[in-house]
């Protein structure tokens, strides 16, 4: 899909030598590989209560741990900060990572651990635990070759299981679009045991196995991707696209042994359709991902009702009456139940000629805060993720000047990929992330746009 | 006595899937019957998430077939996504081929041999199969067969220009040389069927498919194909008016009602039906849209006898009727194949004449008349078009669907088909 010669050019020895800044290669998940390819430094500032079962977890997926930075390259460095309450504690951090930084691998992977600003005791603590922020968000714009830097903010009695399915995405090669993100993760919703608990442990290569997901405007483009990145990590698929792209639709059930439901979202009785279908032919649904979209650009001083209207119906009213009815409804939900939203970078930063499209992609950030509450109650979470510029088939027909300009504004400077948006999905959608709910995740390399 | 006291079960129409019909020589020109068939059964695959599964039959055919196809059904299971050890044969029975495959699915299923199986038919109008001239093949045989250079050279000097000129399908019945437009015109004259009857049953047909794409009733039954997402023979602003301007096309002087506007076009396109038992339905986890409850075929002896080439279905349904102990009257749906418009009204006409029915039919008393507004209810041939062996697929599958939205009553399915033949079924919704 990705169609970025520079990138290519700048890999080869002729550009080197000419001084062209690489654009770097990103490792990305293939099923099999490990966590990491290389160690990692996982150290923590005071008493932090993540360090430990972080480094378990990489020992266990076959790295070994440092706890400094020495001479050998750092696949991931992961700072525990959440008991940082004074300046002394941030200036310990620098510490730390001012020698890690310098041996982070290509793909490399920094993530901090932070607590809750709103939780701090007293002013100074949390000013530190903001300052991470500005300290993470800055490092990620330092680092090169595709290193990306994270932070989780974790909510005090949040126990380390809440944060492991974060932990293992941001480690991973699954985030490798993510970059410059802040995730704060709470105490799972649902039951308090969480429902894969230490008796039953998650598959890494396999996360969403027995998991139902039904993918809107899956036919082409970032659904088909998201439909063949979730049955590849184990969930049953069911591909919903307008009855007019049931042709691709098809292939993609086919391919991802999944079935399609021609439907348009947008009819009346588009959600009982749908929850009809998901309640007789799969007994209910754990994971909803609305990514159905359209664009109809034009600039607002020449926008008609029928512009607007069509895509506020598909990319917005829809998920609405959707949610709305998954919330109703008893019988089709199922506990641990996920919703993932695709907002855009539009709907953060806006953009010129796309007024409808941004309404509808930030009013999507809306609903997502507002039904967090709601469906934790249901032991349900929905969250969004909002794509920057991805190498799709409609980014191949712009201009290239728009194109260059979309694709090199971000810290990995590219574009990302479908698979990119996917994996994050994929993510969320994981019975074990009830910790991640309300929030709006970037997949955009971090870019400059609405940042 | 030993196969009536046999257990049989309900087999249960659980859903279809056809690509939209297209115009002969149009958007389908260059599919081929595999390619439609293929794409008409992974859609299906698709539809009720069959990739890898293994089917107890699968049974189709196509009335215009290569030689190269002789194996079609079995070819178009191998380039699916079921399981290839799904089996699969061919059928043909002209226009009858799809509901003929569907009553063989059917009865394995209620006999306990298959558990599941799909049924239909396909057509292409445009990729015909062209042959070689008859001279020029019997030369061509008797070269392959030939062992000396001189028995050779014997042969090759019997060739002759004019066996360029290739043997090209006819729609035309082979023992009467007659069309079958001119041999429904000949039953149409017989039963003084009107040409508005007959341009408003076209217009009727038009309007009722047009509002069930409107509705989404076909979003679980047509996949789209080759950039089509509806049957592009459908004109829904049709009209009873224009089609008053069309020139008949078959049948001659003030007899002549028959025009392009209310007789079917050559149709390219491809239809499938999923049956199996109801406990195969439930442990998938797939509706049940309808029970196949019986069948029956009749023929006419249209060369010799009085009876017109498509009126052999009069004759099938009121046996089919008596077995089953049914009325004309007691059905919700009819689903009579328009192959033209005078071929429903005339079958119509001939189960309301009481002569008719005493003479020819041995009743007692006719079949009677049937109400209308049941008849063909979201459109058939004339507006969808008829690929010859996929429209009983198309009906079987469309008729169940309309009983399970209704959720209780029958429905008739009649088509008659090339050879004085015809085939009828009976549908009953599940309670």
């Amino acid at each position: 899909m990705s169609n970025d010669r520079l990138r290519d050019f700048s890999n080869t020895g002729i550009a080197g030598r000419l001084g062209v800044p690489r654009v770097p290669l990103l490792r990305r998940h293939e099923p099999g590989r490990p966590l990491l390819p290389g160690p990692a430094l996982v150290s923590a500032v005071g008493a932090g209560r993540f360090a430990k079962p972080i480094g378990a977890l990489v020992e266990e997926s076959g790295q070994s741990v440092v706890e400094s930075a020495g001479e050998d390259k750092l696949a991931a460095v992961v700072l525990d900060l959440t008991a940082a309450a004074s300046l002394a504690d941030l200036a310990a951090a620098q510490q730390i990572l001012t020698p890690a930084v310098r041996k982070i691998a290509p793909s490399g992977r920094l993530l901090v651990l932070g607590p809750e600003p709103a939780e701090a005791s007293t002013g100074e603590a949390a000013a530190v635990a903001q300052a991470l922020d500005g300290l993470v968000r800055s490092i990620g714009k330092e680092l090169r070759a595709g290193a990306t830097a994270n932070l989780l903010v974790v909510a005090a009695d949040a126990l380390p299981a809440a944060v492991d399915s974060s932990v293992r995405f941001f480690l991973s090669a699954r985030s490798a679009y993510v970059d410059g993100q802040v995730v704060h993760v709470g105490v799972p919703v649902g039951a308090p045991q969480d429902p894969v608990g230490m008796d039953d442990p998650i598959d890494p290569d396999r996360p969403l196995a027995g998991r139902v997901a039904v993918v809107t405007g899956a036919a082409r483009g970032i659904g088909a991707a998201i439909a063949d990145t979730l049955a590849r990590d184990g969930a049953s698929i069911v591909a919903v696209d307008i009855p007019a792209a049931g042709e691709n639709l098809a292939k993609v059930a086919n391919r991802t042994a999944g079935v399609a439901l021609q439907l348009d979202i947008t009819a009346a009785d588009a959600p009982e359709r749908l929850l009809g279908h998901l309640r007789e032919r799969h007994g209910g649904v754990d994971l909803v991902v609305h990514n159905a979209g359209i664009t109809r650009d034009k600039l607002l001083a020449n926008m008609d009702a029928a512009r607007w209207d069509s895509v506020l119906a598909v990319n917005l009213a829809a998920q609405l009456r959707i949610n709305d009815a998954l919330l109703t409804d008893e019988t089709v939900l199922r506990e641990a139940g996920r919703i993932v939203c695709v907002s855009s970078q539009s709907g953060i930063a806006g953009n010129r000629g796309q007024t409808n499209y941004a309404a509808s992609k930030a009013g999507i950030i809306g609903m997502v805060r507002a039904y967090a509450p709601r469906f934790a109650e249901r032991g349900a979470t929905i969250n969004a993720v909002a794509p920057g510029f991805i190498e799709t088939e409609m980014t191949q027909k712009m201009p290239l000047g728009t194109r260059e300009a979309g694709r090199r504004v971000n810290s990995l400077r590219q574009g990302g990929l479908p698979v990119d948006v996917a994996e994050t999905i994929g993510w969320l959608g994981q019975s074990s992330s009830g910790g991640v709910n309300g929030q709006v995740v970037r997949v955009c390399g971090q870019s400059i746009l609405g940042a | 006595m030993a196969a009536k006291t046999r257990q049989t079960r309900q087999a249960a129409v659980i859903g279809g899937n056809r690509i939209p019909f297209a115009r002969a020589n149009g958007k389908y020109a260059r599919a081929s019957n595999l390619d439609m068939l293929t794409a008409t059964l992974d859609g299906l695959v698709a539809r009720y998430g069959l990739a890898g599964e293994r089917l107890g039959e699968v049974v189709a055919g196509a009335v215009l077939k290569h030689s190269r196809d002789f194996n079609l059904t079995r070819e178009a299971v191998l380039g699916s996504r079921l399981a290839p050890s799904t089996p699969a044969y061919d059928v043909q029975q002209a226009c009858g081929t799809g509901l003929e495959a569907a009553i063989a699915v059917s009865n394995k299923i209620r006999l306990g041999q298959i558990e599941s199986g799909v049924a239909g038919g396909v057509d292409t109008a445009s990729d015909a199969p062209i042959a070689v001239n008859e001279d020029l093949r019997r030369i061509l045989v008797a070269l392959n067969g030939a062992r000396s250079a001189s028995a050779r050279l014997k042969l090759l000097g019997k060739l002759r220009p004019g066996q360029i000129v290739p043997e090209i399908p006819q729609n035309s019945e082979p023992r009467t040389g007659l069309s079958m437009g001119e041999h429904a015109a000949i039953t149409a004259k017989e039963w003084g069927v009107s040409r508005e009857a007959q341009d408003e049953l076209a217009a009727a047909s038009h309007r009722h498919l047009a509002a069930a794409y409107d509705r989404g009733f076909f979003d679980d039954l047509v996949t789209p194909y080759l950039g089509v997402t509806r049957d592009d023979n459908l004109r829904p602003d049709s009209s009873v008016e224009k089609l008053a301007k069309l020139k008949p096309v078959f049948g001659r002087g003030e007899d002549a009602t028959m025009t392009a506007g209310n007789s079917t076009p050559l149709t390219d396109g491809s239809a499938l039906v999923l049956l199996g038992s109801d406990e195969w339905a439930a442990e998938h986890k797939l509706p049940v849209l309808a029970h196949f409850v019986d069948a029956e075929t009749a023929a006419v002896d249209y060369v010799h006898g009085r009876d017109g080439l498509l009126t052999a279905p009069v004759y099938a349904v009121p046996r089919l009727l008596e077995r089953n102990g049914l009325t004309l009257q007691d059905f919700d749906f009819y689903e009579i194949h328009e192959a033209f418009a005078s071929t429903v009204l005339a079958t119509l006409k001939a189960w309301e004449d009481p002569a008719f029915s005493k003479e020819r039919l041995g009743l007692d008393s006719p079949l009677g008349s049937i109400d209308r507004s049941r008849l063909n209810v979201n459109g058939s041939s004339l507006a969808a078009g008829h690929p010859f062996a996929a429209t009983g697929g198309r009906i079987v599958a469309s008729l169940a669907k309309a009983l399970h939205e209704k959720g209780s009553g029958r429905g008739l399915i009649s088509i008659c088909a090339a050879g004085g033949q015809g085939v009828v079924a009976i549908l009953e919704a599940v309670k």
